[in-house]
């Protein structure tokens, strides 16, 4: 299978402290992956680092083939990545319509709904986003990041303050973008990840602890002591 | 009827209402009129950068004070007709952005504040520097034999009407219809969050730059027509007063409103106008008025009325 994203020594340096520290990471063409680890592993910096959010301190990171290690985040995005925020930053005082219409970078009614409907907020399009429960304000997060139908849709805890029946929609929404899409995916969620998940790295202070199957990740004696406790 | 409809109806139908006023109004007011809108499309300038994208700037006397005197230097020394003046005057002021918003964009909130007051000073101080020239503090008035064009005397009051609406009219529907296109719309989004839209794939450095050009050429070409309708060119308009003029009316009128300039000139100008006629001490009332405005209509008159009862407003 052909590689849609890799890095190579990817390390970023706050200070004294190696947040990411020289990971070598590669990530198939439509796989959904799960990157979990303890708080400060350094997933939220790793991503980042991906998407050109945060430079990188040592390393590259190559996307289809070109080392996209120098270009500027916006770059990247135009070249089919698509980031969505931990800390939900959609335009709270735009409409849903507007959040979603920047997104896609065109007015299309249709299209804007079209992506509305997908995370069921379709009727809600001409509120103002801020007004919306947290929950539903994660859902239009994640829409304008589907809306730019990215080749690779990064995801920083999506599921973050959802209830279990908008988890119920999100594994669904996720699964009919895989094959298209490629996702990398961060997430606490366990039950989401051994769901949706076809592979798991595991990232424990800023190194690469374990990878593999959901099977294999759960079964890791490493993975348990460090994350997932013996459960 | 949709929003782009009853926005083109709104912008036409401000320009007709003005027309009428233009030909019904007895001469001061005419000539007030013609005043306020040559401001207006200095603070619709201003809005631009402040009301549409979020950027504060407080040195927008400058990019007024280049139009004016890249106009008024040309017709004074050089003797050039207003329509190649005016053009003068437009091109300094587009040039002149593009200088400070490659150094001004290095930086961001009050550092950006700062430094465009800090630009606006040092262009303020030339301006002084270059008295013999300028005419400094004085200034200099442009001949009124030559502030024509094709025959039609600027100094008329009713032409000088005119030419300010036309002035006007060509800012605001630009401004209108360059917030309904995508350009427009990222700029909102950068104001609104600028991080978000970066990671959405919009180069804001480059909307960024591109709005302050927009905004500071506007307001050059604001202080080029100033120069040829009112026939004076002075150190004045460089000053500090006029970077905090514009932040006055689009906060009075309402920020990121296609109409809230205008409203905002035409309030104080009439605000100012009415309170010393009654007492010498007017910028109390002036002052009081802006209070209670603000703890009142937080979002400026327009912005007020878009919340309260006109939610499409643009």
């Amino acid at each position: 299978m052909s590689l849609l994203l890799e890095t190579k020594g990817l390390t970023r340096i706050y200070g004294g402290l190696r947040a990411v520290d020289g990971v070598d990471y590669t990530l198939a063409k439509g796989e959904i992956h799960a990157l979990i680890g303890p708080n400060g592993a350094g997933k939220s910096t790793f991503v980042g680092m991906v998407s050109g959010r945060i430079p990188a301190s040592e390393g590259e990171v190559w996307f289809e083939g070109q080392n996209i290690t120098a270009l500027p985040a916006h770059t990247r995005i135009r070249q089919g990545m698509a980031y969505t925020f931990q800390i939900t930053a959609i335009y709270a005082r735009l409409s849903l319509f507007d959040n979603v219409a920047l997104a896609l970078g065109r007015q299309d009614r249709t299209d804007v709904l079209g992506a509305l409907d997908r995370v069921g907020l379709a009727d809600r399009a001409m509120q103002t986003a801020g007004d919306l429960a947290y929950g539903h304000q994660r859902l239009l997060e994640i829409a304008m990041g589907v809306a730019q139908a990215p080749r690779l849709l990064i995801l920083d805890e999506p599921t973050q303050g959802l209830a279990e029946s908008e988890i119920e929609g999100f594994n669904t929404l996720i699964r009919s973008l895989a094959g298209d899409t490629t996702i990398l995916l961060i997430e606490h969620n366990m039950q989401v990840v051994m769901a949706l998940a076809d592979e798991i790295t595991v990232l424990d202070a800023g190194k690469i602890l374990a990878r593999g199957t959901p099977q294999d990740i759960h079964a890791n004696a490493d993975v348990q002591n460090a994350y997932l406790g013996t459960g | 009827m949709t929003v782009d409809t009853r926005s083109v109806l709104l912008h036409l139908g401000l320009i007709a209402l003005l027309i009428v006023l233009g030909l019904v109004l007895p001469t001061y007011h005419q000539g007030n009129l013609a005043r306020i809108l040559v401001l207006a499309t200095y603070a619709i300038g201003f809005n631009v950068l402040f009301g549409y994208t979020g950027l504060l700037s407080l040195g927008h006397a400058m990019f007024f004070a280049a139009g004016m005197y890249g106009c008024g230097l040309a017709m004074h020394l050089g003797g050039w007709p207003v329509l190649s003046a005016l053009g003068a005057g437009i091109i300094a002021a587009a040039v002149l952005s593009l200088i400070v918003a490659l150094l001004a964009l290095r930086t961001i909130g009050v550092a950006f504040m700062i430094v465009t007051l800090m630009f606006a000073q040092a262009f303020f101080l030339t301006a002084l520097y270059l008295g013999e020239w300028t005419g400094g503090d004085e200034g200099f008035v442009i001949a009124q034999a030559s502030r024509q064009i094709a025959g039609f005397a600027l100094t008329d009051p009713l032409t000088r009407f005119f030419a300010a609406l036309a002035v006007f009219s060509v800012a605001l529907l630009i401004t209108a219809r360059m917030m309904h296109l995508p350009f427009g719309r990222v700029l909102i989004g950068v104001r609104e969050n600028e991080e978000r839209t970066r990671m959405l794939g919009y180069d804001t450095f480059r909307h960024k730059l591109l709005a302050v050009i927009i905004s500071g050429t506007i307001s050059g070409g604001a202080g080029a027509a100033y120069a040829v309708l009112f026939g004076y060119v002075g150190a004045t308009f460089a000053s500090v007063q006029y970077s905090i003029f514009p932040l006055l009316w689009v906060l009075l009128g309402g920020m990121g409103t296609t109409i809230g300039p205008l409203i905002g000139v035409a309030f104080m100008f009439y605000l100012i106008d009415y309170a010393s006629g009654l007492t010498n001490a007017y910028l109390l009332i002036v002052g009081a008025a802006l209070v209670l405005l603000t703890l009142f209509a937080r979002a400026g008159i327009v912005g007020e009325i878009r919340k309260r009862w006109v939610p499409w407003l643009p």
